[in-house]
């Protein structure tokens, strides 16, 4: 790296010279930076999608159309029959975007930008990723496509109205140019195809970083599973976000330059979009999902001091979950009138995909069994973790079953399943590895009793939450409801007092974050704040590791290992 | 937010003063502080319940098994109680066990699903059905007859299909009956639309976001068998009561099938985010007995929407026959 040649040329003690700040923080090329700018990116992200949720909980805390019609008559002067009109579009356009944004700007950059880009090289003892200036185009393009998103939300979309309002799936022929003729879908789409560049760029990254830079002695086997599981993600990211580009850019030319792909009149098919969408789709939800695995087995080994608990079949679990991922498309789509025969391979290759997750859930057990446990903060983040994601993939087998699925697609079921893996889930895993990490990335300390308050507030507020949504679903409530018949409105009710919990964990979050950036307390000196269990090289390196770190490659003991 | 102890109490009185309304017949509709799915009215939504009861027996063993698991992890093995760690990775026995049991209790599982997705995603072959049913009784295995009239039935098979074509409209639904014709030879059609749109000039009346206008009629105990379609954009026809749900995709004509028993009313939401009023094209099936539809039918070919309507605002039992209020 000649900056540190020149550096080195310079001085002894100028090993961590650091360019300045513009240099550095805009033009940098240091996982560790880019990864601190992708966790302060998917906060500010992370901010405004769970705004949006909040005006969710908000509209649908009574009956009737209330605080949406109040924010057109009062923000855009609206009044009357338009107001209304407006108000329904403006409720599509935000469950939308809140999808949109949670998913593609919020958990993908923290968990494998911030939390992958911070730790693969540590873990695997190498210097910086394979391809650092690639890494700074993709941190740079998933900003690009976060603004390109927020200028969707703002320019003509429907009939009705700004902004796209045709859900996170962006089913044609609703996004097609009849559904919604604006700008804004097209915005969207170029959004979509530049945060899917910045992705396959990344992906491209870790995969040749994992498979290259390992520290010497360090098989793949012997390799950490957070590691591991970002390589499948890689993977997974890799193999799904062309078929989605190739949707997108298919839905584009369909808008645009009279192609008719998924216009039936020309022989096109709006089925085919969603089988294209789901090939997308469905890998990433794991895609989402398996960095939290990653973390989780990091974290529960730590603070029980045990190695993990049946380590190959923790990695091979996680390759089974990817590659049974790619075949079970089609159990979001069990209504569209498929082959009653080809729903009867969905079901089956859908519920498979149960024992590679089990076999996850009591590993994690297996390795607390026995242990001498320390419920330090992310411990209580991963126990959280592993009971309610549990809970959403119990519900996930039911919902893999088409006969019943029948009668629960597209209602609060469907919302309630998906949001305890993922908004229980990753959400749960990512503070998990926020506090794990906290301290070896920041250099300092958080303040424990916020966190815990922090924990336990969201624990209890995010299940308050989606906990009564499975009641809605199983009575019929359908999901993208502005409004509903009366007899939904106890459950919705409870569900949005649910949100409000949440809404005082967040805050204590931030004033956690405020609290411990004021009080600066020093890091243990050691580097290594969890002792004996801490067992990965990050724990090796000083908090925070140096600006470069294993200028000398660290010698994996070959039998140690993970 | 504040008064929703008083509101569902009134919501919950209105429900009952409907179906007193609405005399004996039956009716479904989501009910405030329910937990569980709305009672059965098909065949198909009674397998599905029977099929439900048991996952969700199951899934909550395997949630209490975890949890237990982790509780027991928690006090046994934190550090007061266990201040040094064992070190071991693998047990192969523990790893088969949790690999092949859950396996198995999916094959389980897998078991009672095929047949039951087969049972509601097949159309009925009416003949096959009459000609089975008739063999049964010829040889006089009564038994059987009476397991195979639980998930079939022979007298509705005899009487064919009543065959409804729904098309989803923003935002509507569109109802044809290709049987039923007029004197010009033109099929019973009609729009339906919600009562309710989230307007100020919404009616009082009716169940919010779910009464109709014009109601899809069909005959009690008969074979319906219909096709969606849609004219616009994606919808999707769903009846939770049913546990129907079949999407109205443009291009396509979807096919499902139910039959219900018991006569009364049934409402249900469109099903897939199809624009501005998603959340405002209700379904409402009212279901009557034979007699009661034919007269609405007759009604609907002479062109006589509202007295049509109001032919069937009230539900005949199914014994009384004719005795029904004709407005």
């Amino acid at each position: 790296m000649p900056m540190d040649e020149v550096a080195l040329d310079h001085g002894h003690h100028s090993h961590d010279h650091k360019p300045g700040f513009f240099s550095r923080w805009f033009f940098s090329t240091n996982h560790k930076d880019i990864g601190t700018l992708y966790l302060i990116f998917a906060l500010i992200a992370g901010i405004i999608g769970y705004t949006l949720s909040g005006l969710i909980r908000w509209e649908l805390a009574e009956p009737g159309i209330g605080p949406m019609l109040w924010i057109q008559t009062t923000f855009f002067g609206l009044e009357g029959d338009a107001a209304v009109a407006a108000a329904k579009h403006f409720y599509n356009v935000v469950i939308t975007y809140h999808g949109l944004v949670m998913i593609f700007f919020m958990v993908m950059p923290a968990l494998i930008g911030g939390f992958g880009n911070w730790f693969v090289p540590l873990m695997i003892g190498a210097p910086d990723m394979a391809f650092p200036r690639m890494n700074n185009i993709s941190f740079w393009l998933t900003v690009a496509a976060f603004i390109l998103a927020i200028l969707s939300m703002l320019v003509p979309g429907g009939p009705a109205g700004n902004g796209f309002g045709g859900g996170w799936t962006l089913y044609p022929p609703l996004s097609g140019s009849t559904g919604h003729p604006g700008p804004s879908m097209d915005l969207l789409i170029l959004s979509l195809h530049t945060a899917g560049i910045a992705s396959i760029l990344g992906a491209i990254n870790f995969i040749v970083t994992i498979l290259n830079m390992r520290a010497p002695g360090m098989t793949l086997h012997k390799m950490p599973l957070f590691a591991w599981s970002m390589l499948i993600t890689a993977v997974l990211l890799l193999l799904a976000l062309p078929v989605l580009a190739g949707a997108l850019t298919m839905l584009l030319t369909d808008r645009n330059f009279g192609s008719q792909f998924f216009v039936p009149a020309g022989g096109g098919d709006p089925v085919m979009f969603q089988h294209l969408f789901w090939f997308f789709g469905h890998p990433e939800v794991y895609i989402m999902i398996l960095p939290a695995f990653g973390i989780i087995s990091h974290i529960v080994s730590t603070f029980s001091k045990k190695p993990i608990f049946g380590y190959l079949g923790m990695a091979y679990a996680m390759v089974s979950i990817g590659v049974i991922g790619f075949v079970v498309w089609a159990h979001h789509m069990y209504t569209v009138g498929m082959n009653v025969d080809l729903k009867a391979y969905f079901v089956a290759a859908t519920m498979v995909i149960a024992v590679p997750t089990g076999i996850k859930i009591f590993s994690w057990i297996a390795t607390m069994w026995g242990g001498s446990i320390e419920f330090k903060l992310p411990m209580l983040w991963a126990i959280g973790f592993i009971f309610l994601f549990t809970v959403g993939g119990v519900t996930g087998v039911v919902l893999a079953n088409a006969g019943v699925d029948h009668a629960l697609h597209d209602t609060y079921y469907v919302v309630a399943h998906f949001h305890y893996v993922l908004s229980l889930g990753a959400v749960f895993g990512l503070f998990a590895g926020w506090y794990y990490w906290f301290e070896k990335m920041f250099g300092i300390k958080y303040n424990s009793f916020l966190g815990g308050l922090h924990f336990w507030l969201m624990f209890i507020g995010s299940n308050v939450l989606f906990f009564p949504q499975h009641f809605l679903g199983l009575q019929g409530m359908p999901r993208r409801y502005i409004d509903y018949a009366d007899g939904f409105s106890t459950w919705h009710y409870w569900s949005s007092i649910g949100y409000v919990i949440t809404l005082v964990a967040t805050l204590i979050f931030f004033i956690s974050l405020a609290v411990a950036f004021i009080q600066r307390r020093k890091a243990t000196e050691s580097g290594n704040p969890w002792g004996e269990g801490a067992t990965t090289l990050e724990w090796t390196l000083p908090s925070p590791p140096p600006f470069h770190q294993f200028n000398e490659l660290p010698v994996v003991n070959t039998k140690g290992g993970h | 937010m504040r008064r929703i102890g008083v509101e569902s109490v009134r919501h919950i009185l209105a429900a009952f003063s409907a179906a007193l309304l609405a005399g004996p017949a039956f009716a479904a509709e989501p009910v405030d502080g329910a937990i569980n799915m709305q009672p059965a009215a098909t065949r198909i939504a009674e397998r599905v319940h029977d099929f439900h009861n048991v996952l969700l027996v199951i899934i909550t063993a395997i949630t209490l098994l975890v949890l237990a698991l982790l509780i027991w992890v928690v006090v046994r093995y934190n550090t007061k109680a266990n201040k040094v760690s064992r070190k071991f990775s693998h047990n192969t026995t523990v790893e088969i066990v949790w690999t092949v049991v859950p396996a198995l209790i999916l094959v389980g599982i897998a078991g009672l699903s095929f047949p039951n997705l087969y049972y509601q995603n097949v159309s009925p072959n009416l003949g096959q059905i009459v000609a089975t049913s008739k063999q049964l009784l010829a040889e006089g295995k009564s038994a059987e007859h009476q397991a195979f009239t639980r998930d079939y039935f022979p007298d509705a098979a005899e009487a064919g299909f009543v065959n409804v074509k729904i098309q989803g409209n923003q935002w509507n639904w569109t109802y044809t009956y290709a049987d039923i014709v007029d004197e010009a030879g033109l099929p019973v059609e009609f729009v339906s639309n919600g009562l309710h749109k989230g307007r100020s000039s919404d009616p009082t009346d009716g169940l919010r976001l779910l009464s109709t206008d014009y109601p899809m009629v069909v005959p009690a105990d008969r074979y319906v068998r219909f096709y969606t379609a849609a004219a616009d954009v994606i919808h999707s026809w769903a009846v939770p009561a049913f546990a129907i749900k079949v999407d109205a995709i443009p291009g396509r004509l979807n096919e499902g099938w139910f039959l219900v028993k018991e006569p009364g009313v049934y409402y249900g939401q469109c099903s897939e985010l199809c624009g501005v009023d998603h959340a405002y094209m209700p379904i409402e099936v009212r279901v009557v007995p034979q007699a009661q539809f034919d007269a609405w039918a007759e009604l609907m070919k002479a062109g006589d929407f509202d007295a049509a309507a109001a032919s069937v605002r009230q539900i005949a039992t199914a014994d009384a026959g004719t005795n029904f209020a004709s407005n």
